[in-house]
């Protein structure tokens, strides 16, 4: 369980850029989760409902929007979401492949009022 | 309603501390290694061994992470020149180290009389993958009753390796792990990873492991 401090950081991400803009409240935040971070939405919410009590963010709607695996093949250059879990490139089916996307976890945006 | 564009990080904040600690490490000429595993593939052997090979050569302060008790601290501070343990149970995140958690770790350190730290992480291949340190090598440990599938079950600590030790190869006659498979998988991913076959029982490859350190140690100096 990691997403205690993930959560604090969000928070802490959030609060400031709504203060910066003289928001009252924050209704919704925007994440982009990869599929390969080793981070949980439930768990983020789980955590989320208690840390931002008396915070700006408190009761704000969490969006996950969840960034898919990309890679991107060594010898042939192509960029593609793998289908299976047996990474190989549609192209010329090498299987050296650096990993492009899905790793993430950032603040995509935030709604304030 | 306003939509406010934000774009940022969230593991920032956790980065943003580990160059701090790295900054630290590298004003007092320290070397530091982290080492990950799942739980029982051997990293506090592997440190034994590390230390009972370079202990003449090097000052050696290990950093333990463990969910609850301070058995690898025991078992490592006669060997070492220093040990912290660090017992995540109670902290916010327990299934890894967090950089916050070794720059706390590193002011309980004589760090003007150390060579080597080694941090032995948290028995995890996930969650650790995700947070740095402060480290100058990242060290992933598996071992040969744990299967040669790990790397594409796990593909991001791997990704992230610099090397990769490959422990209880005295095993080999007896599980069914095939070893090139194995590397190859990684390669895939990494294709700079280094690989020690080593077994901490017999000692086999402590000594091509320790090079490697040394060399990484000598590199990092000049």
């Amino acid at each position: 369980m990691h997403e205690f401090g993930i959560t604090e950081s969000i928070i802490n991400i959030v609060s400031d850029k709504a203060r910066e803009a003289q928001a009252s409240k924050v209704v919704k935040i925007n994440l982009v989760v990869g599929e390969l971070s080793g981070f949980v939405p439930d768990c983020i919410k789980f955590y989320f409902s208690s840390l931002s009590k008396d915070t700006i963010a408190d009761k704000a709607t969490l969006n996950f929007e969840l960034a898919p695996v990309q890679l991107c093949c060594r010898h042939c250059s192509a960029v593609f979401c793998p289908q299976d879990t047996l990474w190989s490139c549609p192209k010329c089916q090498s299987h050296s492949l650096e990993i492009a996307g899905g790793q993430e976890l950032y603040v995509e945006s935030i709604e304030v009022e | 309603m306003k939509r406010i564009e934000i774009i940022q990080n969230v593991l920032a904040a956790n980065d943003s501390i580990a160059a701090q600690n790295q900054r630290l490490l590298d004003s007092h000429n320290i070397f530091a290694i982290n080492i990950m595993s799942s739980p029982g593939a051997g990293k506090t052997s592997l440190i034994l061994q590390t230390i009972h090979k370079l202990k003449k050569k090097l000052s050696i302060a290990v950093i333990e992470g463990d969910v609850a008790s301070t058995l690898d601290a025991e078992k490592v501070k006669n060997e070492a020149f220093a040990v912290v343990q660090i017992t995540t149970r109670y902290m916010s995140e327990n299934c890894s180290l967090i950089a916050n958690m070794i720059s706390r770790a590193i002011q309980n350190l004589p760090l003007d009389d150390i060579d080597l730290l080694i941090i032995e992480n948290v028995g995890n291949l996930i969650c650790p993958s995700e947070f740095i340190l402060g480290e100058h090598k990242r060290i992933v440990i598996s071992s040969l009753p744990e299967g040669d599938d790990k790397p594409i079950k796990y593909p991001m600590i791997f990704a992230g390796a610099d090397a990769v030790v490959i422990n209880k190869i005295d095993l080999m006659p007896y599980v069914d792990f095939d070893v090139p498979s194995f590397q190859n998988t990684i390669v895939n991913l990494n294709p700079k990873v280094k690989f020690f076959k080593v077994s901490c029982k017999t000692g086999t490859g402590i000594d091509n492991w320790c090079s490697w350190l040394l060399h990484g140690m000598d590199d990092k100096a000049h």
